[in-house]
């Protein structure tokens, strides 16, 4: 594809009609993510149309790709280099389908910037985008970052746009970092209360120990050991607990990755009936929270989930104090907010920001901010 | 047509900067003590320039604030008065990112040197702005603790400094960057606001800002404390030294190593030229004969160790090399390492000055940058040595020159911004780890088009609507593109390569 390809041209000009008719575009994918924010408005501009991988260098470590490639499709790609994207970023979508079928896509994930079990020892979606080339909101096809591990040219926009919910941009294509699949995993389970398992990941995160993922629900705590055959080998011991088998192991992980686990179905079903599922974001040492309602907890502590029916202000009373934020991840109401507000001066710089890459308002109106 | 003379021009100049000083220094002695205050040229000198020397600049007035409350003081009067002003850390950066500005206010900062509380348990450390990079590992070491990101300044440079320019160091391929172990910057905006970027937690609400604030250059906001992540020090390190007779069988065997799934704590190449140079200075014993060296370092269990050396040493081997060398103890690693870490002082026993680039590149066309700066040593009669991160493709020729002579001083400019200009043809940046600051600034109008620049400066007024923190760093003006009159060389929305569609 070149900067003339007719895909880009029919985004091009969707922008400038929209400016023209003075209408706003909802930037969009595969839909999987359609429920997380706040809700969608404007006309769906579909960047399904821009697809595939243009660059793929395994010895580089890198792959470049467009925004409406299919995240299955990348992964799968990958996988027949041996590689990965280590961040586990979630698919969503429809749980009756296999994760290939979802729907999510490279724009989207990097859009919602959401990473899976693994994020506390791997870093996050934004930690392993090394460019972007976007379309601001006068139509301008700007590139920024690049293909390289080590660049400060400049800002680093391309890092930005992850999280940015769409609000900056039209993300046309990524290079992002990729990484070995780890030639050992090992899952281990055993029974422990929040504050002793909260209380011993932060231990063992101090300690040089293969350990990439934690998930602790119901007096249960799931490990996730992966690394060198060697060390994860040597690390099992200190952990105790029981092994858990792959095939047990390999649908839990992949369950709490794309909300299919139990805890999450469980969820699903109480926001039919007024409840909400939030979305915790703490130190990882943060003591168990005064929050009444199902919690599962995931990054050695920094990820809380929690199904509850308590007022949002509360909730998210209750996170600041712990030094962190909440989201509104599910819910029907959403009045209350879906992202944590913001205090002066970051409010204003936001605004600014969203000015400058899309004056006229065109992207994502409000999904991120009311007004934004 | 009544044009001035020069000399007349000059002394309106210099009358004009008078009386701005004066203002400058009147409005800010009301809020910091008298000797927290330079003005006078004998005073101010030792701030004309950072590491990188061939640029000089006398700041209008030096600021050497205490506490918070002064440097919240000082920004709000800045503001007011519309004086541009240029934080400064350590002054180690190599780009010119903390050159003075001649009508600007030199926000030393060097007094926030305190590490505010270290915690094992949550594996963070707070601290002020002017804390050394390598004070954090050493005061987090009874913990088993330490500072990932080790740029080669690290005895000197700052944590502020790391922040602004986003440092990397010789681990950052298996480690990140300052970015990604940074989770939290507080600070004040140009006009002296309190604000708080990232958080404790492992991200915040809205947009990422940390992102773009971290290699920012200064320009975004004032960084005054950094909560930094602290990693748990492997168990064991252990590196090979690997000998090749020809740079390209160096270059493929970088490819191999990472093709074969490893992921080295360190992958570090020098060249002939190089190799040279370190062994004379550090007697490490090294190969003298070998066209490129390359360092390779495994860390973690012993056990994994083990496994991984073995893996490196087969690819290597096989890759080519001629000799093959592994360390036996912490002693013998460090001798390994010591010839890398002294390369800049190795040259400048060379050469009476010497000017590094920084460019980075796709590591698979690491021997053709090189063979290509071959040539370029021919073209402009100038020798240069090189050092290379080759795990994250970030290259450091050192090109050298005498600075007392104005012709070398002008051919080394253009060795260097060819080198540059053929780092971004080959699908890399301009600088990898060393900022843009001063020097790079034309380099920048070949690799971002005059929109792509013009987001950028639009993205600093969102954060600096009056443009006053370090003006004229890091983004070229479009009439600065205009005079260089390089053409941008498109990079992004890469054609489609021969691989089918998924």
């Amino acid at each position: 594809m070149s900067p003339t390809d007719p895909a880009l041209q029919v985004l091009i000009d969707r922008i400038h009609s929209a400016h023209s008719a003075g209408a706003q575009l909802c930037i969009r994918g595969g839909g999987s993510k359609d429920f997380y924010g706040e809700a969608p408005q404007g006309e769906v501009l579909d960047t399904r149309i821009l697809e595939g991988t243009s660059s793929y260098e395994p010895t580089e470590l890198v792959v470049t790709t467009r925004c409406g490639t299919s995240l299955a499709d990348l992964e799968a790609l990958l996988a027949t280099k041996g590689q990965c994207l280590p961040f586990e970023p979630p698919h969503f979508g429809d749980p009756e389908h296999s994760a290939s079928s979802r729907g999510a896509t490279v724009g989207g994930m990097v859009a919602a910037g959401l990473s899976g079990p693994s994020r506390a020892a791997t870093g996050s979606v934004r930690d392993y985008v090394l460019g972007a080339t976007i379309l601001n909101g006068n139509g301008e096809v700007l590139s920024f970052g690049g293909q390289v591990m080590k660049n400060v040219a400049g800002y680093d926009v391309s890092r930005l746009m992850a999280g940015s919910m769409g609000t900056l941009g039209v993300i046309l294509e990524v290079s992002l970092k990729v990484l070995p699949i780890a030639p050992a995993t090992l899952t281990l389970r055993m029974e422990m209360d929040q504050a002793t398992a909260i209380a011993q990941l932060n231990t063992w995160s101090g300690l040089p120990l293969p350990l990439n993922a934690s998930a602790w629900w119901d007096g249960n705590l799931i490990l996730r050991l992966r690394g060198a055959l060697a060390a994860v080998q040597a690390a099992r011991a200190r952990f105790g607990g029981q092994t858990v088998s792959p095939e047990h192991a390999l649908p839990f992980w992949d369950g709490l990755r794309n909300h299919d686990d139990e805890f999450f179905v469980k969820a699903r079903e109480a926001v039919k009936t007024g409840a909400a599922l939030w979305r915790l974001s703490v130190p990882q040492t943060a003591p168990p929270l005064a929050l009444s309602g199902e919690m599962m907890i995931e990054w050695g502590g920094a990820q809380r989930w929690l199904c509850s029916a308590m007022p949002a202000p509360a909730v998210r009373d209750v996170v600041a104090r712990a030094g962190g934020h909440a989201t509104l991840f599910a819910a029907h109401d959403k009045s209350a907010g879906v992202f944590a507000p913001l205090q002066s001066p970051l409010d204003r710089i936001h605004r600014e920001l969203k000015k400058s890459f899309d004056p006229s308002g065109i992207f994502n109106p409000g999904r991120l901010y009311p007004g934004l | 047509m009544n044009a001035a003379l020069p000399g007349e021009l000059a002394a309106a100049d210099a009358t004009q900067r008078a009386a701005r000083q004066a203002e400058v220094v009147a409005a800010l002695s009301a809020l910091l003590p008298a000797h927290a205050l330079l003005w006078h040229a004998e005073d101010t000198v030792p701030y004309e320039c950072d590491g990188l020397t061939a640029y000089r600049e006398q700041p209008l007035v030096v600021a050497l604030p205490e506490t918070e409350v002064q440097v919240a003081a000082v920004l709000r009067e800045c503001h007011r008065l519309n004086v541009p002003v240029v934080a400064r850390g350590a002054g180690t950066g190599l780009s010119g990112g903390a050159l003075p500005n001649r009508l600007g206010v030199t926000l030393s900062l060097a007094k926030f040197n305190k590490i505010t509380k270290l915690d094992p348990v949550s594996r963070t450390a707070v601290v002020q702005c002017g804390v050394r990079n390598l004070a954090i590992s050493e005061a987090a070491a009874p913990y088993g603790l330490y500072y990932a990101p080790d740029p080669s300044s690290q005895i000197a440079c700052t944590i502020g400094g790391n922040v602004a320019e986003n440092s990397g160091g010789v681990h950052c391929l298996k480690y990140g960057l300052t970015l990604h172990n940074v989770l939290r910057v507080r600070g004040f905006t140009v006009s002296g606001e309190p604000v708080d970027f990232g958080s404790e937690a492992l991200d915040c609400a809205g947009l990422d800002l940390m992102t773009i604030l971290v290699g920012s250059e200064g320009m975004l906001a004032v960084t005054l404390e950094v909560t930094v992540k602290l990693i748990p020090k492997p168990q064991l390190a252990r590196c090979i030294m690997a000998s090749f007779d020809d740079i390209r069988k160096a270059g493929d065997a970088v490819a191999n190593v990472i093709a074969a799934g490893i992921i080295p704590a360190g992958l570090e190449m020098m060249d002939k030229p190089m190799t040279a140079a370190v062994e004379d200075y550090v007697h490490a014993g090294y190969d003298l004969n070998a066209a490129a060296i390359l360092l390779c370092e495994s860390d973690g269990t012993p056990e994994e160790v083990a496994e991984e050396i073995s893996r490196m040493e087969t690819v290597l081997g096989a890759s080519g090399a001629t000799r093959i060398e592994v360390s036996q103890n912490e002693a013998q690693r460090l001798k390994f390492w010591s010839g890398r870490k002294n390369a800049f002082p190795a040259t400048g026993r060379l050469s009476p000055d010497y000017m590094c680039m920084d460019s980075t590149i796709p590591r698979s066309r690491l021997a053709d940058i090189l063979l290509a700066i071959q040539q370029m040593e021919t073209k402009y009669g100038l020798r240069c040595a090189n050092v290379f991160h080759a795990g994250d493709g970030n290259l450091h020729p050192l090109i050298m020159f005498d600075a007392n002579d104005a012709d070398q001083l002008h051919r080394c400019e253009l060795f260097g911004a060819e080198i540059l200009e053929r780092s971004v043809e080959m699908g890399g940046t301009v600088s990898g780890e060393h900022g843009v600051g001063i020097e790079k600034l034309s380099a920048m109008c070949v690799q971002f088009s005059p929109p792509e620049r013009e987001q950028m400066l639009s993205l600093k007024r969102a954060f600096d609507p009056k443009e006053l923190l370090n003006p004229g760093k890091a983004i070229p003006s479009l009439a600065r593109c205009a005079e260089y009159g390089k053409m941008h060389v498109r990079r992004g929305l890469l054609p489609f390569a021969d691989i089918s569609r998924f």
